[in-house]
């Protein structure tokens, strides 16, 4: 499904992503690990087609398809979807309206009609119950005056709704208490299949324990220096990043 | 010829086709003279700074148009609001149209300012109303000065008012270039209610210069509520000076929408005649290439536990400018007076331009006043945030500026105008969206 090949990006002359290789299939739960400043961030909006990030070299393809030209909305309307670390409030528009419109517009690229307003408010209630999402919270301005915990339900509710084929959850985890974690983790749950993929960025094994990746990696320094099962989240969890570093130092 | 030569040399002709002995002759003899003396306004005029009229001073102007011209309603049908029932005053080039218009004396007088300054009947209303609350600057009195033709509308007490009431003036663009001067005069009785729909409309690009002058009287507990639907041609220019006088407990409030024409100035200017009432101005402006829209409020806080309520905002594209001169004085005696401004604007161009300016003058100790500015372009993080979930960036910033306005538009409280105004925004936004959010 994604094939992201040496990989360099930058932002502002500042060279931040410096060859990663990665491949998730489809079926798969990939996690991405790392400290602070290593770059799990800057991979998640390149691939979402952040435009203030330059790539340098190396591509990153979508079932076959370079996304190198493609503008984020045209990506997102091929599945690419962001669960975004810090989600942007958006006084003025209504959860249901800004969703509404995010399914319509993708629709429209795809030479489809609106979905029926019958369907599309059975579809918010059903994905709105299964995320324990109360009905009065979808009414109010997007990630106006929400909780962390909130914003991040909120993220994968319209996740819910887009039904993305790859889903990059970007510290879905931070800001979530273990009841809330739950629920988010539960969610994305219902929603993988054999024909979708998810990546998890995260600092911690927490949400690991609930979203069980087929895939560790640890970015280090722009680079994915470490690959392993769910087991070597475990390790890091136990141990740290020091090891690591240490051995990409040595 | 010059404009101002050829609008003092034609008053003469003008006196002479209108009863002489009318209660307002002497008016309008002292307002030419005040026009005369004083001139249009120029650039070194504190509250003409941004706003130079020469450009849209230099055409040669007909001031009284000769022939009588006729419209078809299915033509202009899309200008009004035609999905609900409405009383409508309309004018094309200047003259009454009895033919598109639905006027009434039906407990009420929706009529025409024409009928008004000539018949008894209504002499007594122009007698204490009439050029009561406007105001002597040269602008004003030009209008006073040719004042003949206009909405007459009078309300006595105790009636609620079902249906709005809607003022057209039409140009057709049989002249190369129209000047009008309509003259509004609204008086709404004790405890009445009434909802007024005012716009302005070419159909062609021929220069139009209009310089409009309305009164509106509140009385006590009287509620009025009035939008301003600005979407002109491109060479449309309006000059429009509305004076509002409140009296104790009356709620007036002013919708200024503002998306077309050259130059449009909004002189509203709200005296607050009386206790505890309420006084609302909003408007939205969104402009480009390059439009100028001017605000220019006035609030004179007279009285005691009175309120006012300011709320602009405003979208310059292109290399469009914009105004907002918002003066709130508060007299002594106007204690526990809440006043509250705020214009917000984005500039989506390097070249575009909005000079703003709150004006306080406060007189009194006990007063609750506030306002605030803001000039910003739109959140990127935000249309990242639109365009990931699919938005594309068209949409995503048309949504955004949306949601900017949307507070505005909040307040309309004619459903159907509100759909109008909505898709005149969709239009401008160039974004085929609805944007109920």
């Amino acid at each position: 499904m994604l094939q992201i090949k040496n990989l360099h990006a930058s932002v502002e002359n500042k060279s931040i992503l410096k060859g990663i290789n990665l491949e998730v299939k489809a079926g798969e739960v990939h996690a991405i690990m790392g400290p602070n400043g290593s770059g799990k961030s800057t991979l998640a909006s390149v691939i979402a087609g952040k435009e203030e990030y330059e790539v340098e070299k190396g591509q990153i393809l979508l079932n076959g398809e370079d996304l190198e030209d493609l503008a984020a909305e045209e990506r997102a309307h091929k599945g690419i979807f962001l669960s975004f670390q810090y989600p942007v409030e958006i006084p003025g528009v209504s959860v249901t309206n800004f969703i509404k419109t995010a399914i319509n517009e993708t629709r429209k690229a795809k030479g489809l009609e609106d979905m029926p307003a019958k369907d599309m408010l059975k579809m918010i209630r059903e994905k709105a119950e299964m995320l324990e999402i109360d009905r009065k919270f979808l009414s109010r301005s997007l990630n106006e005056g929400f909780s962390g915990g909130e914003k991040k339900r909120n993220e994968i509710f319209q996740m819910a709704m887009l039904e993305p084929k790859l889903a990059i959850l970007d510290e879905t985890d931070s800001g979530l208490d273990i009841d809330a974690l739950r629920i988010v983790a539960n969610g994305v749950n219902k929603l993988k299949s054999k024909d979708n993929a998810v990546v998890v960025i995260t600092h911690y094994q927490r949400l690991l324990d609930y979203i069980v990746p087929d895939f560790v990696h640890v970015l280090y320094n722009g680079r994915i220096v470490k690959s392993g099962g769910k087991e070597l989240a475990h390790e890091l969890e136990e141990k740290g990043y020091d090891w690591v570093k240490e051995e990409v130092n040595a | 010829m010059e404009l101002k030569e050829k609008l003092v040399s034609s008053f003469l002709a003008f006196e002479d086709t209108i009863d002489i002995h009318s209660p307002v002759h002497d008016i309008r003899s002292e307002a030419i003279k005040t026009f005369e003396t004083n001139d249009f306004p120029s650039k070194k005029e504190e509250a003409w700074k941004y706003t130079p009229l020469n450009s849209i001073l230099k055409h040669d102007y007909s001031v009284f148009p000769k022939q009588e011209n006729a419209l078809e309603y299915r033509d202009i049908k899309k200008y009004f609001i035609h999905d609900i029932d409405t009383y409508k005053i309309v004018f094309i080039d200047g003259k009454y149209s009895s033919h598109l218009s639905q006027t009434t004396h039906d407990g009420i007088d929706v009529c025409l300012m024409s009928s008004a300054l000539n018949k008894p009947k209504y002499r007594l209303i122009i007698e204490n109303y009439f050029n009561k609350v406007a105001t002597k600057d040269s602008l004003a009195s030009l209008n006073t000065a040719f004042s003949s033709e206009g909405a007459y509308i009078h309300i006595p007490k105790n009636k609620l008012v079902e249906k709005p009431i809607q003022i057209i003036h039409f140009s057709t663009g049989n002249e190369a270039a129209l000047m009008l001067q309509p003259r509004n005069l609204i008086v709404v009785d004790e405890n009445s209610h009434v909802q007024i729909i005012e716009r302005h409309q070419s159909l062609t690009d021929n220069p139009v210069l209009t310089n409009s002058v309305t009164e509106i009287f509140a009385n006590k507990r009287a509620i009025v509520d009035y939008y301003k639907v600005q979407n002109d041609n491109k060479n449309a220019s309006l000059i429009d000076s509305t004076f509002v006088n409140q009296k104790d407990q009356s709620h007036c409030l002013v919708h200024t929408f503002s998306f077309g024409g050259k130059l449009t100035r909004n002189n509203l200017n709200f005296y607050q005649n009386g206790e505890r009432l309420d006084s609302t101005m909003k408007g939205i402006t969104i402009i480009g290439e390059k439009q100028h829209v001017d605000h220019n409020t006035l609030v004179h806080h007279i009285e005691p536990n009175c309120e006012s309520h300011q709320d602009y905002k405003g979208i310059f594209a292109d290399s469009s400018t914009g105004v907002f001169n918002g003066k709130v004085v508060v007299e002594k005696l106007a204690q526990k007076t809440n006043a509250f401004q705020s214009n917000n604007n984005i500039l989506l161009s390097d070249k575009a331009s909005i000079n703003t300016k709150p004006q306080l003058e406060i007189f009194a100790d006990d007063v609750k006043c506030s306002h605030g500015c803001t000039i910003g372009q739109l959140d990127e993080s935000a249309l990242f945030y639109m365009k990931q979930r699919g938005i594309p960036e068209k949409e995503a910033k048309a949504l955004l500026m949306f949601a900017f306005s949307n507070n505005v538009l909040n307040s309309v409280k004619i459903p159907e105008l509100k759909q109008r105004i909505t898709k005149l925004i969709a239009m401008k936004l160039g974004v085929n969206i609805g944007f109920d959010l």
